[in-house]
């Protein structure tokens, strides 16, 4: 009987701590992040401790490339999931309508900075790319200010600047938020200049007119952790996978590939074909900054030169056959040659400027 | 009956959001009727930026992923 009344109050206080992100967002957050500081602060040390327990040999190729496992997967994760939270908490102030608000009737130049800018916190997933195009043009963004938001937002975004940070250094994840901000913003204001509205599928053109006012949504505190969560669930859940198999593969490498094996084929001293190379061997394949990144980081170690790695990086994220499909529904060849175009010739201009200059 | 739509070009989440939608309406008896909408032009007609987005009786609910059980469950 009195087992009973244990459980239950067992389960009532359970409940009372699922119920602290919603009753009390602010304590949850200063405990989850003191919790957080210090698993991330210790993981290094557990990871060595897991390993020297196992029954191989402490300094052969295996050992390496599992504590590189051990160590990274874990890491990055959390890593991953922490900025994940709080982006997605940021996300909750700029909604694709407030973003299109600010936006609509603006001049180029300055337009183009903001669209790229907004494309970074602004919540956005590829199967929308289309109806927030639309949107766009609909409400009066100029068709340029729309293409510079259009190429910063899936490039340019907190999964890929993370990984960067916690897999290469912030010098390069720096770097690539700088460089990929100048590709979206160079781009779209070259396509604005171009004037290319004729360019439009018809029946975007001849759709109706929208007012681009929107009323703000009110949140809470607590309604913006739940969109944290949310966000967590939804990325973190769809990524991890890549991660762990990316973080797997560059492990691999790691160990296995002799060391400057890369410098021959992505290295500076290699020839002035490796940076389009790289991007053309990008276009075709499809993945997300969570995969190509660790792989990415194997590249460098193993001697590639950091402007053809990162233009390949580039490449992939923002250039994808898919993509392109489905922007045919909207746009004309013409335009759609033109988006390649311009941003294929920004990403090599970044490679050649990086492989010149490092 | 509720008349719903789930308005999206075919992507993962959209499946995953019709799936969620068609579970929960059977596991609670509430007869819907569920329509897919994946022409580009009828999509933009709801003024929605974010998909999967669902409609119910003519009125936009939700926009942008998929939605949470519990919020389907407050529609039905």
């Amino acid at each position: 009987m009195s087992n009973i009344v244990e459980q239950g109050t067992a389960i009532r206080s359970l409940d009372r701590l699922a119920d602290m992100p919603s009753r009390y967002p602010l304590l949850f957050l200063l405990t989850a992040s003191m919790l957080w500081v210090f698993l991330y602060a210790n993981l290094s040390g557990l990871a060595a401790a897991v390993i020297a327990v196992l029954p191989l040999n402490q300094a052969g190729h295996l050992a390496d490339s599992l504590r590189f496992l051990i160590y990274e997967a874990p890491k990055v994760l959390m890593l991953l999931t922490a900025v994940v939270l709080v982006m997605g908490m940021i996300n909750s102030w700029f909604t694709p309508e407030r973003t299109r608000a600010m936006l609509a009737g603006r001049h180029e130049g300055v337009g183009n900075a903001m669209a790229a800018s907004l494309g970074i916190v602004t919540p956005f997933c590829s199967c929308s790319a289309v109806p927030l195009f639309i949107g766009f043009v609909q409400a009066g963004v100029p068709l340029g200010i729309t293409f510079s938001f259009l190429i910063a937002a899936p490039m340019v975004n907190e999964v890929a600047l993370t990984l960067l940070f916690a897999l290469v250094g912030w010098k390069v994840a720096l770097l690539y938020l700088a460089l990929g901000l100048s590709v979206a913003i160079v781009a779209g204001w070259v396509i604005g200049k171009l004037n290319m509205e004729p360019y439009l599928e018809d029946w975007v053109r001849e759709m109706a007119k929208v007012d681009p006012d929107y009323k703000p949504e009110r949140l809470t505190m607590s309604d913006r952790l739940q969109a944290g969560f949310e966000s967590v669930r939804e990325i973190v859940g769809r990524v991890w996978f890549y991660v762990v198999i990316g973080v797997a593969i560059g492990a691999g490498i790691h160990g296995y590939v002799p060391q400057d094996f890369m410098a021959g084929l992505m290295g500076k001293e290699s020839s002035w074909w490796s940076v389009p190379a790289a991007i053309l061997i990008g276009v075709p394949m499809y993945s997300n900054a969570a995969g190509i990144i660790p792989i990415v980081e194997a590249l460098l170690a193993k001697g590639a030169a950091l402007g053809t790695v990162l233009a390949f990086m580039m490449s992939v994220i923002a250039l994808s056959f898919p993509e392109m499909v489905i922007l045919r529904k909207v746009l004309k060849m013409r335009l759609i040659a033109l988006f390649v175009g311009v941003v294929a010739s920004g990403i090599l201009l970044v490679g050649f400027v990086f492989n010149a200059v490092l | 009956m509720k008349n719903i739509k789930v308005l999206g070009t075919g992507c993962a989440s959209c499946k995953n959001t019709m799936q969620l939608i068609q579970e929960i309406a059977q596991s609670k008896g509430v007869d819907v009727e569920i329509e897919k909408i994946e022409e580009l032009r009828e999509i933009m007609a709801f003024g929605v930026m974010r998909t999967p987005a669902v409609v119910i009786d003519e009125k936009v609910v939700h926009a942008g992923g998929v939605p949470l059980r519990s919020e389907v469950e407050a529609w039905l």
